[in-house]
């Protein structure tokens, strides 16, 4: 593995390694000095075109803690607004000897054709509606701790399913590590194609939240961006919520200690209830600790050792 | 120059030999000390007409010129393109549109027709100056605003009406901008619901189509349907062509790239720009489609839909990069590769004579026989060519056959009785003195 662009990317093997690593990491983030020397004389570029603070904060934290020189650059909107392109705008930051380059895009495929430039190790840190694979790690293996293994667990994913790059790695990870997946969402926000999709993939589908939660093993909620609600979509906030949203309500349907997942930033009221979200099972703040440890993992394995990186 | 062609395959069939006097005409008798080229083995067709063609002059002269576009498409076998109005300025008025017909004058190696806007700026509003462009010297019979639909159904209803004073045509783009967004780039479908690609769907297309034939038959008007991508567009054009046929009262016709009729959507997976196009590549099932209304006439012609394009204006992410491909080279030997079958009577047919009459250009598309302009491509039908992007004559190189082999070669194209290319090079330019 030269880059993570995709959990297509990871064999089964490989997210297991990634996950040992992680928890080695997740013990280093309980010491006095949170500092391992892996990643010395290694650059690390957060690229970002797009707005975000925990997902840039946590490959910022990660790579500071591996010892890595970690440079963030807000490249959002650069390259269109000075007609540069993509292409000349990683150049010319690679061209400043970056070993890493963690790359945050709103559109999909970007990180995919970032790699066929550049010699650095890139990682998809989210790409348009396509993949957001670290998400996917960090969510797998939160679930993993609390369930143990995945394999046969029934995996839940509720909500913007089209404009979700998060659902889209984490419907591959799951599923890869033995999960059954059922996706909820109203057919507006379902991917187009999602049928066959879904058919040649192994996860199921469903319109009907009351139907999946009383059997679910986990449960991941989506975002909905507010965004959304202006084209047509679905009527209103408060439909989505009665149809779609985890209600108070809701929560009694579930079996008890089952995880709730959010990748954040959460609509409390919308897609999640506050009783939800600060349930004793919500595990949404253990996502961002998880977080830090599977991407430390993931840096770690893309550019320690050998030059070639990899997993060994 | 007067020219002897011997022993050419006029049309597929027997070999025959061709004259071509000083004036650039067909004659009975081989004119005194005449060049004589050996064509044996060879196929003579008329020669090619694209109805689609983006030349980027004026504005985008770093993609292409009218010069070096002539270059390309006289290498593919042409002898007329229609410029598309999308430049910079946007064809819209009866100077740009004269100066784009100069600028092809100029350059000698095909007819460049320039086609004018059908709104102002393209803006889809307001009608561009439809009968000024109509009576310049340019003499615009085909209007469009390609690249955008003229998806005011008031607007197209009233172009429509307008141009039947003089016999003009409206060349739609069809494409319903509310049912595909404004970043729409990739066909609905399974992949890009996987790759989280905003989403093109065919049913944009069709529902456009399906107004636009019935505007077309309300209007009594003449309606050509661009770069037709989908099963569902080919239904609605059979139906109207069924209909048409019984009243005689409406008159549709509609072209299909070369490159929806070989490459599917499929090829999107790695997020090459290069492959962006508008409209997107469709799955194998309406390639298979268009490649049957082909044969059977329910999509008269192909046009390239060539769009060239400067490299750093394809590399950006693949929903930021600019539509669109380079074909007037490659067209022949990407539909000798698609559809192996046709005849090449019918190769003429869809690629020369209904282009030209369509377009309305009364010296293109014409027999291979005394009297008629001497416009004809020879071809070699056994060879194949790999096609090799650094070996274009175009300024870009967004070119989606790079490294792949194509039936048949280009070998000779003759231009108003002039060679413009010899052996598939670019014989000297030249000003054109017809």
């Amino acid at each position: 593995m030269k880059h993570l662009l995709s959990i297509d990317d990871l064999s089964t093997d490989d997210i297991h390694q990634l996950f040992e690593t992680a928890a080695d990491m997740h013990d280093v983030q309980r010491r006095e000095v949170k500092k391992l020397p892996a990643l010395r004389g290694r650059t690390v570029v957060n690229m970002f075109f797009e707005d975000s603070t925990r997902t840039r904060s946590s490959f910022e934290i990660a790579g500071k803690w591996l010892s890595a020189d970690v440079i963030n650059v807000s490249a959002k909107g650069s390259s269109a607004s000075k007609g540069e392109s993509l292409r000349d705008t990683v150049l010319t930051v690679c061209a400043m000897g970056v070993d890493g380059l963690v790359i945050r895009h709103p559109a999909s495929g970007a990180a995919v054709q970032v790699s066929e430039w550049v010699d650095a190790a890139v990682v998809n840190a989210g790409d348009g509606m396509h993949e957001h694979p670290t998400q996917a790690l960090l969510d797998a293996y939160t679930l993993q701790r609390h369930l143990g293994s995945l394999e046969g667990r029934h995996v839940a994913i509720i909500g913007d399913l089209t404009h979700s790059r998060v659902f889209r790695s984490n419907v591959q990870c799951l599923t890869r590590l033995g999960a059954r997946v059922t996706v909820v969402a109203p057919p507006t926000l379902m991917p187009s194609g999602i049928v066959a999709w879904s058919a040649a993939a192994g996860f199921e589908t469903s319109y009907d939240v009351d139907a999946v939660l009383p059997d679910a093993d986990a449960v991941m909620m989506l975002r909905v961006q507010r965004e959304r609600m202006s084209g047509a979509f679905f009527p209103s906030a408060r439909e989505y919520t009665v149809g779609y949203g985890l209600t108070r309500n809701r929560l009694a349907l579930l079996k008890p200690d089952v995880p709730i997942c959010h990748p954040g930033p959460m609509n409390r009221g919308l897609e999640i209830a506050a009783d939800a979200a600060d349930a004793a099972q919500s595990v949404v703040l253990e996502q961002v600790s998880s977080g830090l440890a599977i991407r430390m993992a993931v840096l770690y394995h893309l550019l320690a050792g050998s030059p070639e990186g990899g997993i060994a | 120059m007067s020219l002897v062609i011997k022993g050419a395959s006029l049309l597929g069939e027997g070999p025959a030999d061709l004259f071509i006097d000083d004036t650039g005409t067909f004659v009975d008798i081989a004119p005194s000390g005449a060049e004589t080229i050996d064509a044996a083995g060879l196929v003579a067709l008329p020669g090619l007409v694209d109805l689609h063609t983006h030349l980027r002059e004026p504005g985008r002269e770093d993609a292409e010129t009218i010069l070096t576009g002539s270059q390309a498409a006289a290498l593919g076998g042409y002898t007329a393109v229609l410029a598309m109005a999308n430049t910079s300025p946007v064809t819209d008025t009866a100077e740009a549109a004269t100066r784009v017909w100069e600028l092809g004058r100029e350059a000698g190696l095909v007819h460049v027709q320039p086609v004018g806007a059908v709104t102002r700026g393209l803006a889809g509003e307001e009608l561009a100056e439809l009968g000024l462009m109509h009576r310049s010297r340019a003499g615009v019979t085909v209007f469009s605003d390609d690249g955008k639909c003229v998806h005011d159904a008031r607007v197209m209803r009233r172009a429509l009406e307008y141009v039947k004073a003089f016999g003009g045509v409206v060349s739609q783009h069809a494409q319903d901008p509310s049912l595909a967004g404004p970043s729409a780039c990739c066909h609905e479908g399974e992949l890009s619901g996987r790759l989280g690609l905003p989403g093109w769907p065919g049913i944009a297309e069709e529902v456009i189509v399906a107004r636009d034939v019935m505007l077309a038959r309300h209007t009594g008007s003449r309606l050509h349907v661009a770069h037709v991508s989908t099963a569902g567009s080919v239904e609605v054009l059979r139906w109207a062509k069924a209909q048409a046929g019984r009243d005689g009262h409406w008159d549709v016709t509609a072209e299909v790239t070369p490159h929806h009729l070989l490459l599917t959507s499929d090829l999107l997976a790695g997020y090459d720009p290069t492959f962006k196009v508008n409209p997107p590549l469709r799955p194998q099932e309406d390639v298979e489609a268009l490649r049957a209304a082909l044969a059977d006439g329910t999509i008269d012609a192909v046009a390239t839909d060539h769009a060239p394009h400067a490299r750093h204006d394809k590399e950006h992410a693949f929903v930021d990069a600019a539509f669109g491909m380079l074909g007037l080279e490659t067209a022949l030997g990407v539909v000798r590769t698609a559809l192996p079958d046709l005849s090449w009577a019918d190769v003429a047919r869809v690629m020369s004579v209904t282009p030209a009459r369509i377009a309305g250009l009364a010296d293109q598309g014409r027999p291979l026989a005394p009297g008629s302009p001497a416009n004809v491509v020879l071809v070699d039908p056994d060879a194949s060519v790999t096609v090799d992007r650094d070996a274009s004559a175009s300024l870009s190189r967004n070119n989606p056959w790079h490294g792949r082999s194509l039936s048949s070669r280009v070998v000779h194209t003759v231009y108003a009785g002039r060679l413009t290319v010899r052996d598939g090079a670019l014989a000297q330019a030249g000003a054109h003195s017809s």
